[in-house]
């Protein structure tokens, strides 16, 4: 297994034809263009042998798919920001159908102001729309993700969608050293999509029924369930990846420099690269840094959370969104509302950093100035705004 | 493909109001359409009437999605039918609200590429499951609840949108209007709709009593005035061209508008002369543009020998 | 009962429900007049009318809602509403 240097979104449709999808339905917007970009060329080469619907909207692109499924096949889209949302609607109904799917996110900001630029509000967006949400640190990950998302998804003991979130440009417009498993490989590790219920003339069934109050609640115990138990599937089937092909992911927090760590940073995506290094550099100057790398974020791994932040004085909370409004006179993204309720009952201070929205380049320095802020007491605010609005 | 008159593919114990046109073009667009068939239904009375969980009224395979996007839904399916080799019927049935209004982009989008699915609209005339709102296909003059007539309003201000030309425009080979009133004619234009390769569309007009305000055992003869006053026009077109067309002795509207309380404002409190001629006017200009009208042989004056 | 995954269900139990109940007149059929040309079946949208194996049209009045279409439409005039007793 040879390491190529690869465009992110390259490696992530190599990665996408060797799951074999027999649907492909994705609408061009950028930054995930490349990726369906690669897999038109992929398909009208011959190389995969899937119909690949050049629909007019993101909002049929995701629809075509929920066809595709119902229908039996396995199928494909990615988007990202402005697409995402309007899929909206989509989102919440495939997840509540049971649907499972595999969908790049390459994630964008959302307007307005319209930026074409990385954060991940567009996917903490679709939080509660029911589908796994996964977030790579680089494209290596971001590539197993996708045969992992499949397997996991299709789990007979899951069926929902999934997103794999790899950040918009820093890492889907990136080359990167990326090994690519063989297609033998991968059909070795994830089989045919077996559908759990398909629409098909010698065995009729009704789906997407309408349920009365008398049944509505159950369905989404049903969903959230499933999400929980998606968690066990997770670690299982990253397990398994890492026993086939080294490259283990059995955990969905990943611990960096945590043994006798003072402060955490709890953080997702590519961002995490960067931390580590500005970790590196902190502890040569003798401060006890560590990070908690979020693989998934739905399901919310808050045990593995718990666990690992134990023992910590502080916590520090990289949030890539923004979840307007909340925390009364501060600031709150997602991530740290997630990690203060996975912490509930404890004294460990949590303190959220609103950081890099719309593509804010976030560098070392950034990072352990985040670290000399949470030591000292001060945070649940924005990082790095211009003076201008201060 | 003969019609299997007994075939009963949409089951009953549906919710249906008594005497409704949607569930009667349910059950015949199935039996012309058959087992073989896979059914996408948008958001609206049929899917509601026919699905609440776990009371399925279809026994053929069914899906819904959303409102909007039936024939996106469609179009992954006939695309995954197509990867899989299997041969199965793509059927959208989907009301006048999810066609002409909120559908639209999607319908426009599957229609273009050219799948292979036959997409049926129940035109009923408004946005009836929710409480009679006024959609695209609303008819002038129409009162309904978004369009109500008042003191300063008789009504829908706008004709009904073309959607059967829009659609030919996209370059389908096939697109029909019907009527429930005429049930085997309806039948084999979906017949025909589903036997042409491509996108296809067949829109058929779906009297609803409750909502257009009449008696339920006469929803039948409310769509054959539609006909007969030329309110409403049963054609086919193929390659872009009309080539059949239903042709009638035409009746004043008169005789379509004042069975329906949703016209009762036309004659109450007063016989609105003006706007009866403007829809009089829209029935002649059906008749002229389709040739609807026949023409019966001039009557002789026979001299007493 | 578990529930279907994702709100799917097996065809066609619609079934279970009567919709009979909901009739107020009931439709009478005169086989005498009647010609068998199998319109009230056609147009019934409940679907609900049967044909016996002696050709005769026979309602299934678990699910006949009373709607009257099959009078109004008879070309015999063979099916008459009536207010039904209960």
């Amino acid at each position: 297994m040879a390491l190529e240097i690869m465009e992110g979104s390259i490696a992530v449709a190599q990665a996408v034809r060797r799951c074999r999808p027999q649907v492909v339905s994705a609408y061009p917007i950028t930054p995930q263009t490349h990726i369906v970009e690669a897999l038109a060329e992929i398909v009208a080469n011959g190389e995969l042998a899937a119909d690949y619907i050049t629909v007019e909207s993101e909002f049929s692109a995701l629809s075509a798919c929920v066809g595709a499924v119902a229908a039996g096949s396995r199928a494909y889209s990615a988007t990202t920001s402005q697409g995402l949302a309007l899929m909206f609607e989509v989102c919440f109904n495939m997840a509540g159908m049971r649907l499972p799917l595999v969908m790049t996110i390459a994630n964008r900001a959302l307007g307005a102001p319209l930026s074409i630029w990385n954060d991940q509000q567009d996917s903490i967006s679709l939080r509660d729309a029911g589908w796994l949400q996964l977030y790579a640190e680089d494209n290596q990950e971001a590539v197993d993700l996708h045969y992992i998302g499949y397997k996991v998804a299709e789990d007979h003991r899951v069926l929902l969608p999934a997103m794999v979130c790899f950040d918009g440009f820093i890492l889907s417009h990136t080359y990167e050293p990326v090994n690519m498993l063989s297609q033998e490989e991968v059909d070795a590790f994830l089989p045919p999509f077996v559908p759990k219920y398909r629409l098909d003339a010698a065995s009729p069934v009704s789906m997407g029924m309408y349920a009365t109050p008398d049944y509505y609640l159950e369905f989404r115990y049903e969903t959230d369930q499933a999400q929980k138990r998606a968690l066990e599937v997770l670690r299982e089937v990253g397990k398994e990846f890492g026993e086939r092909f080294g490259r283990d992911y059995s955990e969905l927090v990943e611990s960096y420099q945590m043994e006798d760590a003072e402060t955490a940073l709890v953080a997702m995506g590519s961002i995490c690269g960067t931390t580590k290094d500005a970790i590196d550099e902190m502890r040569t100057e003798g401060k006890k840094v560590g990070l908690v790398r979020l693989r998934s974020f739905r399901p919310f791994p808050s045990e593995d959370l718990k666990a690992a932040l134990a023992g910590v004085t502080r916590v520090a909370v990289l949030d890539k969104n923004i979840t307007l409004g909340a925390g009364g006179a501060t600031a709150r993204g997602a991530v740290a509302l997630e990690v203060r309720d996975a912490l509930y009952g404890s004294t460990i201070p949590v303190l959220d950093y609103i950081i890099g929205l719309g593509g804010r380049d976030v560098r070392i320095e950034d990072i352990k100035k985040v670290v000399a802020l949470c030591e000292a007491g001060e945070g649940d605010r924005f990082y790095g705004l211009r003076t201008e609005v201060l | 493909m003969a019609i299997d008159k007994t075939c009963e593919l949409f089951e009953c114990g549906h919710r249906a109001c008594g005497g409704c046109g949607a569930a009667l073009a349910g059950r015949l667009f199935l039996k012309a359409a058959g087992t073989e068939t896979i059914v996408v239904s948008s958001t609206g009375c049929m899917e509601v009437f026919s699905t609440p969980y776990p009371e399925t009224a279809w026994k053929v395979p069914w899906i819904h999605s959303l409102f909007e996007n039936a024939s996106a839904v469609a179009s992954g399916i006939e695309s995954a039918l197509k990867v899989q080799g299997r041969k199965e019927n793509v059927v959208v049935i989907a009301g006048d609200g999810a066609t002409l209004d909120i559908g639209v982009l999607c319908i426009s989008g599957a229609f273009e590429r050219g799948h292979d699915i036959t997409y049926i609209c129940y035109d009923n005339e408004a946005y009836m499951n929710t409480g009679i709102q006024r959609s695209g296909a609303t008819p002038y003059d129409a009162s309904t609840t978004t369009s109500p007539a008042g003191r300063v309003s008789m009504g829908n201000k706008r004709p009904k949108k073309d959607m059967p030309r829009i659609l030919a425009a996209h370059g389908s080979p096939y697109v029909a209007t019907a009527s429930i009133a005429y049930p085997a004619d309806f039948m084999q234009k979906v017949e025909k709709a589903i036997n042409t390769p491509g996108p296809t569309y067949v829109q058929v007009h779906a009297p609803c009593c409750t909502g257009w305000g009449f008696d339920g055992s006469k929803t039948l003869a409310i769509g054959k005035l539609a006909i007969e006053t030329g309110l409403w026009v049963n054609y086919e077109m193929v390659d872009g061209e009309v080539t059949k067309v239903k042709k009638v002795v035409r009746k004043p509207v008169e005789e379509y508008l004042k069975e329906q309380k949703r016209f009762r404002h036309l004659f109450k409190p007063a016989l609105a002369t003006g706007e009866i001629a403007k829809i009089q006017a829209i029935a002649d200009g059906n008749a002229e543009k389709y040739g609807i009208d026949i023409k019966l042989p001039p009557k002789k004056d026979v001299e007493p020998v | 009962m578990a529930l279907n995954v994702g709100c799917a269900a097996p065809p066609g139990r619609a079934t279970d429900n009567k919709t009979g109940s909901w009739r107020v007149f009931i439709p009478r059929f005169d086989n005498e007049a009647c010609s068998k040309c199998g319109m009230c079946q056609l147009i019934c949208p409940e679907g609900c009318i049967l044909q016996t194996e002696a050709k005769e049209f026979v309602p299934n009045y678990d699910y006949c809602k009373g709607c009257g279409l099959c009078a109004e439409e008879c070309p015999k005039a063979a099916i008459t509403m009536v207010q039904e007793e209960k």
